[in-house]
């Protein structure tokens, strides 16, 4: 066994794999946000509120209903998309030609309205949720125990990202996405039904913050406030990633969270600071992101 | 003539005022977390609490009259000092209780100290404010970190837990917490191993929890609270820690933490309380109202909660029996030298560094199987007598323990 700055190597490794962990729920949120950003230019602060219902819902859908993980990860996207979409067809779509900064007063609004109405009735310090029975447990990978569950939040942000890269940047629907976002007018008149794709999109957005609200139910606490104290970091990942770049929030994600990870072995005080002094040192070096086209 | 008239008139009004009991007006202010981490255990659950206690003590005595205010402080040490200097000078505060955040409390009390007012401390835990940052103006009413160490570290020693690992929220609460019980784990024969300090507010403790399990110690105690201590309980059970034989020590649990955990996941858990709602008849009747109150049926009230009636109810006897308008010290003084009697918290006292006194009891989180109706938690394992529940006056560092 060897080591590194005094660190065993299988410790290492361990912090590694756990990096790449948090890495995928960073990615995840920040995936939404760069989509939203990319394609409607409006910062969407209500990102972790959204991502706040995912996970309301999940635990609403099994006490009232009985439905388990499962089909929550598929129903709670679909209900908490819904109401993005009715947020931007009533209140987003008329700010679009004002500055940024109104969408984001807007949103951030959103975010204070929607989680005092969450601590109104449900409290501040959570709710009950656990791993699903059939992710339960976990194997020994000889540095590490790796429960089943983070081995399945790896794979599925994973599988999400790559197939929203996919469709944006490879398929003739992205196509038609970012040329509407370049020049709507135009797209328009090739008879493209452009508000409809830029709802249909806010309401992606909102439901990948969901979908990631019900990866983190399990495993974190399902509290109103859960989503406030997570979206700076990944608006952090989105500015070093370059805004509104899809790859780069992917490869942002999982690279920051690794980042964390180390810090959190070497000096734990500043797990939560390194990534702000990585984007300010980034703004420095290449304002418009990593990732980023310059204006 | 019209002068004499008017002081004959006066002093016709002051005898008829000396002839009925002596209208007392008092203003309490209490300073919460109303809308974050703490909300719940502290908050608007403590304004429920504060108003039942002035229900109750005036409806006993019709002659006094209280006003209660509410505010936040944010969990912040500047908005706390900010809005404790507005109620002292420009809202003609008497007293301040609550404050679940020792950052903030710590501030407070330096406050109420200096505009000789009277500050009960009921939510932060921080042992400090009747230790080193004592002062005659300060009150710490339910609990502290050196009882939570001693009733939780003591106890998981003695039955093995003799090494331990900490995982410590990087504030004045949560050193507070480490240094008192490592302190308590090693005058029982116990050692510390190491620790790790993470950022309040941390969402992700798998990196914490992975160094706590190779450091191999028999215990890994969490010296942090709310949302911080239910992420590292959740992550710990998954993580598989409690299978692979290490035990964890929630050093600050509260009714509100284990009911967000799930017995499922909380079963099992240590962990120390002055006061539990399911305890005895008083306490349940108790919490039937402050639901009402509270307008939260399925809420359960902390011992938090239970400390500010307590503590308000102590107050209000110490003013009547001064009457007029005392100072800070004045009241201090006299609610020291009172012993306390109340429906929650039973007979006690408070001791010269301003620490209240009264017995701590050692639970058991129960197992699902166990618990027959909702808020049905904890098996008792142990009482701790007020005598040995908290801190020695002389062991405190406190100046105002005569030697």
């Amino acid at each position: 066994m060897f080591e590194i700055f005094g660190i065993p190597s299988a410790a290492l490794f361990g912090q590694l794999l756990i990096g790449l962990i948090n890495g995928s729920f960073y990615a995840l949120l920040s995936l939404g946000l760069a989509v939203i950003f990319g394609m409607l230019n409006v910062i969407n602060f209500a990102h972790c509120a959204q991502y706040m219902m995912g996970a309301f819902a999940a635990f609403l859908l099994l006490n009232l209903t009985g439905l388990g993980y499962w089909t929550a990860l598929i129903v709670a996207p679909i209900l908490v998309g819904i109401f993005g979409i009715i947020i931007e067809r009533s209140l987003l779509q008329w700010l679009y030609k004002l500055d940024h900064l109104y969408g984001l007063l807007l949103t951030f609004g959103l975010v204070l309205i929607i989680e005092g109405i969450a601590r109104n009735y449900y409290g501040s310090a959570g709710l009950p949720y656990t791993v699903p029975e059939s992710l339960q447990g976990g194997r020994n990978l000889g540095f590490m125990f790796l429960p089943n569950y983070r081995a399945w939040v790896i794979a599925a942000s994973l599988g999400v990202c790559l197939a929203t890269w996919f469709v944006i940047e490879r398929t003739k629907l992205g196509s038609y996405l970012r040329a509407a976002t370049e020049n709507p007018t135009l797209v328009r008149a090739f008879g493209i039904n452009v508000p409809l794709m830029i709802t249909l999109t806010y309401g992606f957005g909102v439901a990948l913050a969901a979908f990631a609200g019900v990866m983190a139910a399990p495993i974190y606490n399902v509290s109103p406030q859960m989503g406030s104290s997570l979206i700076i970091v990944v608006f952090a990942v989105v500015v070093i990633g370059g805004m509104g770049s899809i790859l780069g929030a992917i490869v942002t994600g999982f690279g920051l969270g690794i980042i964390e990870g180390l810090t959190k072995v070497f000096f734990p005080e500043a797990s939560n600071t390194v990534i702000f002094v990585i984007m300010a040192i980034v703004l420095l070096v290449r304002p418009a992101g990593l990732f980023g086209r310059r204006a | 003539m019209k002068r004499l008239l008017s002081l004959t008139a006066l002093a016709v009004v002051l005898a008829a005022g000396s002839a009925q009991a002596q209208q007392l007006n008092v203003k309490i202010g209490v300073m919460s977390d109303m809308s974050s981490l703490y909300a719940d255990i502290g908050g608007p659950g403590s304004v429920a609490a504060a108003k039942l206690a002035v229900a109750d003590f005036t409806k006993a005595n019709p002659n006094v009259k209280v006003d209660l205010i509410s505010g936040d402080h944010q969990n912040k040490p500047d908005v706390g000092t900010q809005l404790a200097n507005q109620w002292f000078d420009v809202d003609k505060v008497d007293m301040i209780i609550d404050i679940p955040n020792s950052g903030v409390a710590l501030a407070v009390s330096q406050v109420a100290s200096q505009k000789n007012k009277l500050f009960i401390v009921s939510g932060a835990a921080a042992s400090d404010l009747t230790g080193p940052k004592c002062n005659a103006n300060t009150i710490h009413w339910s609990y502290d970190t050196w009882m939570l160490a001693n009733g939780t570290g003591a106890a998981m020693v003695k039955t093995g837990g003799d090494s331990w690992f900490f995982l410590t929220a990087d504030y004045a609460f949560g050193h507070a917490l480490e240094r008192d019980t490592a302190a308590a784990v090693e005058a029982n024969g116990g050692k510390v191993l190491g620790k790790v300090r993470h950022p309040l507010n941390t969402s992700d403790f798998s990196s914490f929890l992975l160094q706590a399990q190779s450091s191999k110690a028999k215990v890994i105690g969490l010296a942090n609270a709310g949302g911080d201590t239910i992420n590292s309980i959740k992550q710990a059970a998954e993580f598989g820690i409690v299978k692979g034989g290490q035990k964890l020590a929630g050093l600050l649990v509260f009714a509100s933490d284990v009911n967000a955990l799930g017995l499922q996941t909380a079963q099992g858990l240590t962990l120390t309380e002055t006061w539990y709602w399911d305890a005895n008849d008083n306490n349940r009747a108790w919490t039937k109202r402050w639901q009402a109150e509270r307008n939260a049926a399925g809420k359960f009230p902390t011992m938090i909660h239970a400390g500010v009636y307590s503590g308000i109810t102590h107050y209000l006897k110490a003013r009547v029996a001064l009457g007029g308008d005392p100072d800070g010290k004045a009241v201090t003084a006299k609610m020291k030298a009172t012993p306390t009697e109340d429906a929650l918290f039973g007979k006690g006292m408070i001791d010269e560094t301003g620490r209240k006194r009264h017995d701590a009891y050692l639970f058991e989180v129960k197992k699902p199987s166990e618990s027959k109706y909702p808020g049905d938690f904890y098996n008792l394992k142990a009482t701790i007598p007020a005598k040995d529940a908290f801190r020695q006056p002389k062991d405190s560092g406190c100046s105002l323990v005569k030697s």
